[in-house]
C-alpha cells in the first residue's frame, strides 16, 4: 500500500505504524457521570467495517506525524490521508 | 458409511464405485432447535459434539459459501498447547487431549501428525521466560520438555546453532504437538455431524437476525427465514460484520494473516520449529511443501490478501534460521481474516440477547483450538452454562479487567 502524505507525498505504508480506529482521537472526558462506561466503550469497542474505514496510521520512519488514512478494508485502497492534527482541531480540540 | 481399511480394499477391486456423498445437501427447514452460523472447522465441530456428546439432534449449521472455505483451509495446521496463562492452557490442553482421538472419534482421516514442536531459544532472558511457560503447561498436564543446544542439534543437524547473531541457546519442546491436514478437519466434523442428524446448509447467506423482545426467533437469510431456539455465531474474521446485525459491537479487529508454502522438497524438517529472534514458524507437509508464515499485516482488512512489507519481514525471518530456505521457490502464499481480539484470546459466550451467542476472537491461533471450541460452545449452547476450561473466556472481562493477555500487550489488537 501507498499512503500519499500530505507533506511528504507517496510513501510506502511500511515506513508508517498503525494504530486503529480514527474514532480514538475522541477520547472521553474522564469527569462525565457515565465515563466508566465511556472509556470502556473507547478502549475495547470497534465497529471494524468491510469498508471504508477511517484509522490513524503514525509516520514512525518519516516525520513522525500521525495521520488519518480513509481506506477501503476489502480493497486497501485509500481514498483520503489528513493529519489527525487537522481532524483533531476541527473537532473543537487545541491540538 | 463407515469408512475402513476393508473398505478401500473392496472398493478398488469394484472400480470405486460404492462410495457415496460425505454429506447431505438439505434445503433449509422453517425451525431448528440450534442454528449454527459459519461452516468452518468450529461451526461444524459444535455441531458434531452437540449431536454426540449433548444429544441435539436437530442442528442445522448454515455456511454462506461452501463449508471449510474460510480460515479451517488457510491455515499452517500446527497443532499445540504451550500456553501460558490459566484462563487459556487448560482449554488448549483439552483440545490437544481431543486432536489425540479426533480420527477415532470421527471415523476420518485427518493426518493428526505428533511430530512436535520446537520453540527455539536465543537468549537467557528467553530462557526463563520458557521455563516457566513449560512449568504452567505441565502444572495444567501438558507436556513440556526443555532442550539443549546438543539434543537440538541431534534432532535437527541444519541449525546453525553458534551463529553470532542468533545463537541458539535451547528450546521448549511439546512432542505431542503437531500438524493436522487442515481441510479434512472441516471433512471430517461435517461428515460425522451430518450422519448424527445434522443439517448442513451450503450457499446460504444471513442477513439479518429476527430479534423480537431481546430474544433471538431465528435468522434471516438468502434462503428466507429460518426458526431457532437457540442462535450460535462461530464466523470468525468476520464476527464484527456478522453481530452489527445485532446492532452489536465487539471488542474485535479483522485483521489479515499471511501464510505461504515452497515447492515440494525431500523431507528435511520433521517437526515444527518456531524461531524465537523473530516471527516466524515453519513445518513441512507431506507432500513436502514446506509450510510458513509470521505476523499479521497489521491493519484492518477483510481482503483475504496481504501485503509486501509482511512477506519481506517473514522470509527475512525465514532467512535467519533456515538460509536454505532461500533456494527454494515460493509455490503459494494466500492470506486468511482473523478476528484480533484486544486481549489476543477468545471469546464463547452468551450475549445480551436471549437465543444469541457468540464464538470468535480467535486472533490467529484458532485451528489449533478447534476441537476445544466446537466442544465447548455446544456446551454452552446446550446447558447454558460455560464448559469449565472456556470459563474465562467471557465478553465482560473488558469491562472488568479481567483480560487474558498472553503477550502482554494491552488494547491494541496489531500486537497479539
Amino acid at each position: 500500500m501507498i499512503i500519499d502524505h500530505p507533506l511528504l507525498g507517496p510513501r510506502d505504508s511500511a515506513e508508517f505504524t498503525y494504530m486503529g480506529d480514527a474514532r480514538l482521537i475522541e477520547r472521553p472526558s474522564p469527569d462525565s457521570p457515565d465515563a466508566a462506561a465511556a472509556f470502556y466503550d473507547y478502549a475495547y469497542l470497534r465497529d471494524n467495517p468491510a469498508g471504508w474505514h477511517r484509522e490513524l496510521w503514525f509516520h514512525e520512519a518519516g516525520d513522525r506525524s500521525w495521520l488519518v488514512v480513509t481506506r477501503n478494508t476489502v480493497t486497501h485502497e485509500i481514498s483520503k490521508v489528513e493529519f489527525a492534527s487537522d481532524v483533531a482541531r476541527a473537532k473543537g480540540r487545541s491540538k | 458409511m463407515r469408512y475402513s481399511g476393508l473398505r478401500v480394499i473392496k472398493e478398488a477391486l469394484s472400480g470405486h464405485k460404492g462410495w457415496t456423498p460425505a454429506w447431505r445437501e438439505p434445503d433449509p427447514a422453517a425451525h431448528y432447535d440450534i442454528v449454527i452460523i459459519g461452516g468452518g472447522g468450529h461451526g461444524l465441530a459444535t455441531a458434531h459434539y452437540l449431536a454426540k456428546e449433548f444429544g441435539q439432534a436437530r442442528v442445522a449449521v448454515i455456511e454462506k459459501g461452501w463449508i471449510g472455505g474460510g480460515n479451517v483451509g488457510r491455515n499452517t495446521t500446527i497443532i499445540r498447547s504451550n500456553y501460558l496463562l490459566d484462563g487459556n492452557e487448560p482449554f488448549y490442553e483439552m483440545s490437544l487431549k481431543l486432536w489425540e482421538g479426533l480420527e477415532q472419534d470421527l471415523n476420518y482421516n485427518a493426518m493428526v501428525s505428533q511430530r512436535g514442536i520446537l520453540n527455539l531459544i536465543h537468549s537467557d532472558g528467553q530462557r526463563d521466560a520458557f521455563i516457566r511457560r513449560g512449568n504452567a503447561m505441565i502444572l495444567n498436564g501438558a507436556d513440556a520438555d526443555l532442550l539443549s543446544t546438543a539434543d537440538i542439534k541431534k534432532r535437527y543437524p541444519f541449525l546453525k546453532t553458534h551463529d553470532a547473531r542468533f545463537p541458539i541457546k535451547g528450546g521448549l519442546a511439546q512432542h505431542r504437538g503437531g500438524t493436522v491436514r487442515h481441510d479434512a478437519v472441516a471433512w471430517g466434523y461435517a461428515r460425522s455431524a451430518d450422519q448424527r442428524g445434522v443439517e448442513i446448509i451450503q450457499n446460504c447467506e444471513v442477513t439479518g437476525f429476527r430479534i423480537e423482545g431481546g430474544v433471538c426467533k431465528g435468522v434471516e437469510t438468502s434462503r428466507g427465514f429460518i426458526g431457532a431456539g437457540k442462535v450460535g455465531c462461530a464466523v470468525a474474521g468476520n464476527s464484527s460484520r456478522l453481530m452489527s446485525l445485532a446492532n452489536m459491537r465487539l471488542p474485535i479487529e479483522s485483521h489479515v494473516l499471511q501464510a505461504f508454502v515452497s515447492e515440494g522438497l525431500k523431507p528435511v524438517l520433521p517437526g515444527v520449529i518456531t524461531f524465537g529472534a523473530g516471527h516466524f514458524y515453519c513445518s513441512q507437509s507431506d507432500k513436502g511443501g514446506l509450510v510458513f508464515g509470521g505476523d499479521i499485516d497489521g491493519y484492518n482488512s477483510y481482503a483475504q490478501r496481504g501485503n509486501l512489507p509482511t512477506v519481506e519481514d517473514v522470509c527475512e525471518g525465514a532467512m535467519a534460521i533456515f538460509p536454505m530456505l532461500g533456494r527454494a521457490r515460493l509455490l503459494r502464499m494466500w492470506g486468511g481474516i482473523m478476528d484480533m481480539s484486544m486481549d489476543g484470546s477468545p471469546i464463547i459466550d452468551k450475549t445480551h440477547i436471549d437465543g444469541l451467542y457468540f464464538n470468535g476472537g480467535w486472533c490467529y491461533g484458532g485451528f489449533k483450538a478447534t476441537p476445544a471450541s466446537g466442544f465447548a460452545f455446544a456446551h454452552l449452547l446446550a446447558k447454558d452454562t460455560p464448559h469449565p476450561t472456556a470459563a474465562a473466556y467471557r465478553f465482560d472481562r473488558f469491562e472488568k479487567g479481567l483480560m487474558i493477555d498472553e503477550k502482554g500487550m494491552g488494547n491494541q489488537p496489531n500486537l497479539h
